[in-house]
């Protein structure tokens, strides 16, 4: 299955203001795996993500997604296989039922009939958002945007995941449902957030970007443990891992 | 920016208003728009002076808003809304056109203040009926409809997204301005130049969101035109409803049927 394969290698981006928001980015995402980006405001985490299904051209290097290089020629393909879920869900809802803006995108694959119902149905059966159908995008609250836009994303049956900041401006509740559902999927997800404590929850591996290059990579525990280096990055363990505040005892997985 | 907001909660009604399950709602949105095209063709179509003839045309939208389970109330405030635009189209023919036309129980009526009035029904019959069609049928709706009727596609697409971000632009907007006056103190900083900047910042982020929508659409497989779910055929009570109402209104446009009834009523009577 090497089709679920996210290489990047030597990636370099500098928008046309002259900004170099990416220096010298190089990883490679197996099948399956789930990693988050993480990282200070400005340090890259879009202009990396925005990479990864083609939308923005890198300056200098290359990407891989699964058996093809990034190309014009891949890109059909590689947008089908790559599914990104936005931070805003205004910017991605943009029919105007919830129906149709699940359904734009099979309706693109070329799907119709009762298999583009079937597919439609199942994917917001999946976010638990069957009863939206019908509904207009700006009617929804923010927790069922977030998961209106997931079922968009899925209904085009996609093998890599990639979110940008899943859980910002959600409620607690919804938060964690968001979660669980994202830890059933099986895909190889990709995550840019600053909810760390979800990081932890969802994803083995972690990526550090800082000043538009990887500053760490390894598993998340380990780089979660590494306060020397999250404060050189602007960051800080989760808070599932820091003292109570309260009593004073220490967070979980810190001994 | 409260009544901006206002207007925008009351789009949003008129919109949920289209998500009803009459069989008026269930009729397809060509119909509808073709009926609602002839109904208008017919109102303005009348001489300047005629009034009796208009009152008969007020049955179809009242008729469908009662059978579409339109809250007339929420109509009839929306077409007050408009009255005074009609009133002021009007309101130089009554000073212009002097000679009486019309007896009224002694009271010479002018040309001016039937034409005046004459402008104000059709202002209502018209604005109604544009309501009905949009509170049954619902504006992306509609958008297809004019597309499936030869539209240019383009048009439709841009109407469509119109309405879409019309909510998003309006909810921005509205922010802007609000953190605007909350900063003012008394009239300082309420000047055009702040306005000027505002309005500015509303357009680059419109810009901005605008390549984020493109970027969506591209990793959903856009590529430059609109796929459209399956379309419905027209069905025998669309063609009913459409010939109905044509036959109705046409009828109601050559024969005066309020003189007609007056003079049948004062033909029976003795």
């Amino acid at each position: 299955m090497s089709h679920h394969i996210v290489e990047v290698k030597k990636l370099r981006h500098v928008y046309p203001d002259g900004t170099e928001a990416l220096r010298e980015v190089s990883f490679r995402i197996t099948h399956g795996e789930s990693v988050a980006l993480i990282g200070a405001n400005g340090a890259g985490k879009s202009t990396l993500i925005q990479h990864l299904n083609g939308y923005l051209a890198p300056t200098a290097g290359e990407i891989r997604i699964g058996d093809f290089p990034l190309s014009k020629g891949t890109l059909p393909e590689i947008r089908r296989t790559v599914g990104m879920v936005f931070q805003d869900p205004d910017d991605q809802l943009f029919m105007p039922t919830v129906y149709e803006d699940v359904a734009f995108g099979p309706l693109n694959l070329g799907l119709a009939g009762a298999e583009l119902e079937a597919c439609v149905k199942g994917a917001l059966d999946r976010v638990g958002g069957a009863h939206l159908a019908r509904k207009a995008p700006y009617h929804l609250s923010g927790g069922e945007k977030k998961r209106v836009a997931i079922a968009a994303v899925l209904s085009m049956s996609p093998d890599i995941l990639v979110m940008d900041e899943p859980t910002s401006g959600l409620d607690p509740y919804a938060r964690r449902q968001l979660i669980s559902l994202l830890r059933e999927f099986r895909h190889t997800k990709i995550f840019t957030s600053h909810d760390l404590d979800m990081v932890l929850e969802l994803c083995e591996r972690v990526i550090v970007l800082k000043d538009g290059e990887v500053r760490a990579d390894g598993p998340a525990l380990e780089i979660f443990r590494d306060e020397q280096l999250l404060a050189e990055c602007r960051l800080e363990p989760p808070f599932s891992m820091q003292g109570c505040p309260v009593c004073g005892s220490v967070g979980r997985d810190k001994g | 920016m409260a009544s901006l907001d206002g207007a925008l909660l009351d789009l949003k009604r008129l919109d949920r208003l289209a998500t009803g399950s009459t069989f008026l709602h269930r009729l397809d949105p060509r119909v509808k728009l073709v009926t609602t095209l002839v109904f208008l063709v017919c109102v303005v179509s009348f001489g300047r002076y005629e009034l009796s003839a208009l009152v008969p045309f007020f049955v179809y939208p009242i008729l469908l808003a009662a059978l579409g389970d339109l809250p007339l109330g929420y109509l009839a405030h929306k077409i007050l809304l408009m009255c005074p635009l009609a009133l002021f189209i009007g309101i130089a023919n009554p000073f212009l056109d002097h000679q009486v036309v019309l007896e009224l129980g002694g009271i010479g009526i002018t040309g001016g203040v039937l034409s005046w009035l004459s402008i104000v029904l059709r202002a209502v019959l018209t604005v109604s009926a544009a309501l009905v069609l949009v509170g049954l049928t619902g504006f992306p709706d509609l958008c297809r409809a004019l597309e499936r009727l030869g539209a240019p596609k383009a048009f439709a697409v841009q109407l469509l997204f119109l309405y879409r971000y019309l909510f998003v632009l309006v909810e921005e907007g509205g922010k802007a301005s609000r953190s605007r006056e909350l900063r003012c103190v008394g009239n300082r900083g309420r000047g055009i130049s702040s306005y000027a900047s505002l309005v500015g910042h509303l357009l680059m982020r419109t810009w901005q969101k605008a390549e984020r929508i493109h970027m969506a659409m591209l990793a959903r497989g856009f590529t430059g035109s609109f796929p459209r779910p399956e379309e419905s055929s027209l069905k025998a009570a669309d063609l009913l409803f459409l010939a109905g109402c044509t036959f109705a209104f046409i009828t109601f446009r050559t024969t005066n049927v309020t003189r007609a009834i007056g003079s049948l009523v004062t033909g029976i009577l003795p």
